[in-house]
């Protein structure tokens, strides 16, 4: 057993769990007979061997940055946002409409306008899960994943029902939005080689920074923190959770709907329709899970996810492996995550004596979905 | 279209799109009732599709009409299989449910499709030449109105699943088995002080989970869509658990709310064949189990329905 | 009978260490076939431990056990069950959703093949039941019974697996005092019959009643093996605490103020909707502590939860220095003048992750100094905890240590700097005393004091009768929602309590 400090144990978890994950995707290769060595050095070195790699690397995590902090405001807020890709959705269908709908706008009302849009539209969403959550006690659960499909089957009703057939190339397609609402930049995607890398990145960056004053120096981060960690005694010291619930929701919802809009405004510039929940959302959980909700760790697990999405695509040409391996190692590395109860017992803590023994008091996970904590003891959770 | 022609479309395409959510919705109300929240069973239900159907193709010359059942058994044994990693991650390793519940979503397709390009080289399989197709009772059918409508040209999965049902039912309520597993689920610490093996019984749960979502993934694939493709089960794992809330955690329950759901579905699909439904848009049936889910939940909030559910929400009593 | 045959068990020089901290430390005992031993000793003392190794839910880090004679492995609670010992735990294991028979049962089916035959065993417990004078409707609900009733499916349960070693962890603690004479003529009773019984508890007055010997445990070693007729009251107290005590506490005179707090026809509905405070009216003065006695469940829970803005208020008033707060937000009422000591401090009074600091700023947070314009200011946040952990005399290591990681004392002296700092008129202190060490019990009660004298309102509520009698001016006792009797410390007794407690209310003391 190796003995370490606790911060230098919360970076070796993750850090172990990225190694776990890839040697995973290894033996799975070579189980099929493919070689691994290969596959990675091929994925590295197309995701940073040259300008475009990269822009596309960067252009690929700025949407998973704003999913992964929504996912993190809601789980410092103790709640499980399972439907950042609805939220996602949500945000880059309204944000595009509305450009469409408006190309001729001067760039600097439209483009705002747009992302505002997007970013109330994700609210609203995961406000819907928040609100009942709130006053009904409804699992956010249960209701964000049924609100994924919902959003799903009503985006591909709007576009194809609703949406004026001028907007739209075709019942699944829309057409290309005006330069004046799009986030592209021109001398940045000459700078990285025609990249679809585009002013989203900054946003990002941000979003990050806004994130990190929020949660660390304002007295709302300081309540959502409280309720998370113990909405009971958040209550009992006079804190609202009703309005901590729908907040941190509505803020979790915001930056989830702003992913979906970067998506749209930045890398595709269009809309079309998703038969399946948007990945955007589901690759943003697993940043933030990777990155432990931490400012840092969400940036380097997002650049790390978007070095192994856009690489797969290289060593898929150059190496003739299949893409999905991407996606299993990044599932295999959140499994690791997940069991990192495990992992930390490689780890002895060098931490200081406590002079008496705490009786040991099974807390209940985040929130372990629908039945409720699956260890409670005692009455009224007394001990 | 005369009213009996009518309802036994109905019926019979009710009966298609429910039995996978049945089985599967079973699977998930023994895991939930061990104590053990599974939302991957999504995940499970692809591998149970793929692998369904990686046999089916294989083996259909072979085994000739047999084959989609052995099959269907094929892709409840990989289910359980898979399961197991959720079984290892909560019950050994302290993880949090929804996110090994999450990681088996997201790691299942991948996996399938990645091994269906290890083995055909190609994004998605063929056709399967030997699915379930359409089967008539004998006897049953040939009783007046009500044997054409639910026995003629039936979905016989369907019926299978709706006999498993009641066997499970009676399994969880009626026997000593039954009663430890609802134990677990209830009270673990208390089970345990009862000399209850914990551990075991979660693990019966999740994997019986992992059987039933696999059998429900492949008679979805060897019923329904016929191949794999990435996007072969999509939302289908996430009904069998609207499903489980639905029915209250009880597998009659569970039966019913995915014979409902299963309804909801056909109606988006054959709608347009029936006069009234067609000028309904298709996007209010496709948003029905999910909506109606969410609804049930807010209504039922308060009543002890889930297992153990006591105390999971927070909020100021009036 | 041979000496060795009598001792039913042994347990010899048990150990058990929990990463450094020796919970037990080579502690010694032995119970005789038939005989009622009481476990003696302060909270935290390693009761509950060693007793957890003797049923098998732990295993000892070291020491062995013989039953009748014969060396054991005890590594489960099967074991134990076979070796015929059975434990009623003090945080009863049922399982609310399933029936009284279903409870009793499990784990111990009577079946045919796979199939529960439920016949079958209501006929067994019916009869074990009315052997040993345990009433119980099988087929009610367990969520459905009173306290007093699940305490007999404990017993029942146990002694369906054949037990005849019962272990009572502090058994009474619940129980009003008619419940606690009924237990202890259950208890002779099961030891008339041949059973041997392990009574853990810290009341001297059970021991006295019901214990044949008593063995007294401090700070994990055992001190001691004495007749219970042997050895007084002052003496086991001496033995448990390891000093000499002086349990009577000296209440300074003081002159009631004017009026801080008034409830007037409080009406209060529980989770479930039902109504649990049923037209209460008491008001409360500086300078004055008011005790509210009951058994847990009375509507104690409402009560402070309707006062303290945490409840729905159905009708009636709060008035808090002559305020109406009927139904206001926690917060404001807090800052009209309410401290709230919450009864359960892990879950409603702290936030165990959070570092001391935090914890300390958890009622002055969003105001300056701690904040301004909803920006936190850490450092005054830091300097604020060092205050009250001088002022207070909190130990720890320092103000950014988890409260996780504070003993039960400090965790409850880091609640109660944070709630007086208020420096309110009003203090409500829930089961401030729960689970703590004499020492502790001791600085809670002068601290109360002390605020009394300093002439602010107190509503004590405890399960406690002692405390209760020791610290209150009044006493109000709740039955089902309702005060079933108001009386004085000095012209009551706890026998007098008990019956008001279960609603029989005494002539000329309703309270209006």
């Amino acid at each position: 057993m190796i003995k370490v400090s606790p911060k230098i144990k919360r970076i070796l978890v993750p850090i172990i769990s990225i190694i776990a994950g890839f040697l995973v995707g290894a033996i799975i290769m070579l189980i099929w007979n493919y070689n691994p060595i290969q596959a990675y050095s091929s994925m590295f070195a197309s995701a940073l061997g040259n300008m475009n790699g990269i822009g596309e690397t960067i252009r690929e995590a700025s949407p998973l940055i704003f999913t992964a902090i929504g996912f993190a405001i809601a789980s410092k807020a103790g709640f499980f946002n399972i439907g950042l890709p609805g939220q996602a959705q949500a945000g880059w269908l309204t944000s595009i409409w509305i450009v469409l709908a408006y190309p001729n706008m001067p760039k600097i009302i439209l483009l705002p306008l747009a992302i505002i849009v997007g970013t109330i539209a994700g609210a609203l969403v995961a406000g819907v899960a928040g609100y009942l959550r709130a006053q009904f006690g409804t699992n956010e659960v249960i209701t964000t994943i049924m609100l994924n499909y919902i959003v799903l089957y009503t985006c591909q009703y709007l576009m194809q029902q609703v949406m004026s057939p001028n907007l739209r190339i075709d019942t699944d397609t829309t057409k290309n939005i005006s330069s004046n609402g799009s986030l592209k930049i021109n001398w940045l995607t000459n700078m990285f080689g025609g990249s679809r890398i585009n002013a989203g990145i900054f946003l990002a960056l941000v979003a990050i920074i806004i994130y990190w004053f929020l949660m660390k120096k304002t007295t709302m981060g300081f309540e959502i923190k409280s309720v998370g960690a113990n909405p009971f005694a958040s209550r009992y010291a006079g804190m609202s959770s009703k309005k901590n619930i729908i907040l941190s929701m509505l803020l979790s919802g915001s930056f989830a709907g702003l992913g979906g809009v970067v998506q749209g405004l930045g890398t595709y510039q269009n809309y079309f329709t998703q038969t399946t929940s948007l990945d955007i959302g589901w690759d943003g959980l697993s940043v933030a899970l990777l990155g432990g909700s931490t400012t840092i760790g969400i940036l380097l697990a997002a650049i790390l996810f978007s070095i192994l999405k856009i690489g797969g695509l290289g060593m898929q040409t150059i190496a003739g492996i299949p893409y999905e391996i991407v996606s299993i190692v990044i599932a295999a590395i959140i499994f690791f995550v997940a069991i990192s109860y495990v992992i930390g017992l490689l780890f002895k803590t060098k931490d200081k004596k406590n002079n008496y023994q705490q009786p040991q008091r099974k807390e209940r996970g985040p929130n372990n979905g629908i039945d409720g904590s699956n260890i409670e003891v005692g009455k009224k959770g007394q001990i | 279209m005369n009213i009996v022609t009518t309802l036994a479309l109905i019926v019979s395409s009710t009966f298609v799109y429910s039995a996978p959510l049945i089985l599967t919705a079973l699977g998930g109300v023994y895991s939930e009732n061990s104590g053990i929240v599974n939302i991957g069973l999504e995940g499970i239900m692809t591998m149970g599709a793929f692998s369904s159907i990686v046999f089916n193709l294989t083996f259909a010359s072979t085994f000739g009409k047999a084959t989609p059942w052995i099959g269907a058994l094929v892709g409840g044994i990989c289910g359980l299989t898979f399961s197991l990693l959720h079984a290892v991650a909560t019950i050994n390793f302290h993880a949090n449910h929804v996110i090994s519940g999450t990681v088996l979503n997201l790691m299942a397709p991948p996996l399938g499709v990645f091994l269906i390009k290890a083995i055909y080289d190609k994004g998605q399989t063929e056709n399967i030449t030997q699915n379930f197709g359409y089967f008539t009772i004998p006897g049953l059918a040939n009783i007046p109105i009500i044997g054409p409508i639910f026995f003629k040209n039936t979905s016989a999965p369907a019926w299978c699943a709706i006999l498993i049902s009641i066997l499970l039912w009676w399994v969880l309520y009626k026997t000593r088995f039954g009663l430890r597993l609802r134990s677990c689920g209830e009270n673990p610490q208390a089970a345990d002080t009862m000399g209850i093996h914990v551990y075991a019984m979660r693990y019966a749960g999740i994997l019986i989970s992992g059987f039933m979502g696999g059998l429900g993934g492949a008679v979805f694939a060897e019923a329904i869509s016929g191949n794999f493709s990435v996007s072969t089960i999509v939302g289908q794992g996430f009904m069998a658990l609207a499903a489980v809330i639905f029915g209250k955690w009880n597998p009659l329950g569970a039966m019913w709310a995915s014979l409902f759901f299963g309804f909801a579905q056909s109606l988006s699909i054959i709608g347009n064949q029936l006069p009234l439904i067609s000028k309904i848009p298709s996007v209010y049936m496709q948003i029905a189990p999910y909506v109606i889910t969410v609804v049930v939940l807010v209504l039922f909030f308060g009543k002890s329905v889930a297992p153990a559910a006591d105390g999971v929400n927070y909020i100021k009593s009036k | 009978m041979e000496k060795e045959t009598k001792n039913i068990i042994e347990m010899r020089h048990i150990v058990k260490d929990f990463n450094g901290f020796k919970a037990n430390n080579n502690i010694n005992l032995t119970l005789q076939k038939g005989e009622i031993l009481a476990l003696l000793g302060e909270n935290g003392a390693g009761k509950s431990t060693l007793m957890r190794i003797l049923s098998g839910l732990l295993e000892p880090t070291a020491g062995e056990i013989y039953v009748r004679g014969k060396k054991v492995d005890i590594k489960d609670p099967t074991v134990a069950k076979n070796l015929g010992i059975g434990m009623v735990h003090q945080h009863f294991m049922l399982m609310e959703s399933f029936t009284v028979l279903e409870n009793i049962i499990l784990g111990h089916e009577s079946t045919k093949g796979p199939i529960l035959d439920l016949k079958k065993a209501a006929k067994q417990v019916s009869a074990l039941a009315k052997r040993y004078g345990l009433t119980l409707d099988l087929n009610a609900r367990v969520a459905d019974i009173t306290v007093a009733q699940q305490q007999k499916v404990e017993i029942l349960k146990v002694l369906y697996r054949g037990a005849d070693i019962l272990i009572f962890d502090e058994p009474t603690a619940v129980l009003t005092p008619q419940e606690v004479t009924e237990f202890i003529k259950i208890l002779k009773g099961l030891a008339k019959e041949g059973k041997s019984i392990i009574l853990i508890t810290h009341k001297l007055e059970e021991i006295k009643e019901a214990a044949d010997r008593v063995i007294v445990i401090r700070a994990g070693k055992s001190v001691g093996t004495f007749d219970v007729a042997a050895v007084s009251d002052d003496r086991l107290a001496e033995l448990m605490v390891g000093r000499h005590v002086n349990m009577t506490l000296t209440k300074p005179q003081v002159k009631a103020g004017k009026e801080i707090l008034n409830v007037k026809d409080l009406h209060v509905k529980d989770n479930r909707g039902i109504m649990a405070v049923k037209g209460l009216s008491f008001a409360i003065h500086a300078g004055e502590i008011l005790g509210l006695a009951g058994i847990d469940g009375n509507g104690q829970d409402e009560l402070v939860e309707a006062i303290t803005g945490l409840r729905h208020v159905t009708s009636g008033s709060v008035i808090i220095n002559n305020k109406d707060m009927t139904n206001q937000k926690v917060r404001k009422i807090t800052e009209a003048g309410v401290a709230h000591i919450p009864a359960d401090r892990q879950k409603y009074g702290l936030i165990l992750q959070f570092p001391l600091a935090d914890n300390l700023a958890l009622q002055t947070y969003y105001r300056p100094p701690l904040s301004k314009h909803a920006i936190i200011n850490h450092k005054a946040i830091h300097e604020h905890a060092e205050k009250l952990i001088k002022q207070f005399d909190i130990r720890t290591t320092s103000a950014t240590l988890l409260a996780s990681d504070l003993s039960g004392g400090n965790q409850q002296k880091a609640i109660i700097a944070r709630e007086l700092d208020l420096k309110s008129d009003l203090i409500i202190a829930f089961q401030p005393t729960r689970g703590l060490d004499v020492g502790a019990i001791e600085y809670i009660h002068k601290q109360l004091l002390a605020q009394r004298s300093a002439g602010k309102a107190i509503l004590l509520i405890s399960y406690e009768l002692d405390e209760i009698m020791q610290l209150s001016d009044r006493i109000v006792v709740l039955h089902d929602g309702q005060a079933s009797g108001e009386v004085k410390p000095e012209e009551t007794s706890n026998k007098e309590l008990g019956l008001l407690m279960t609603g029989a209310k005494t002539e000329g003391t309703n309270h209006d």
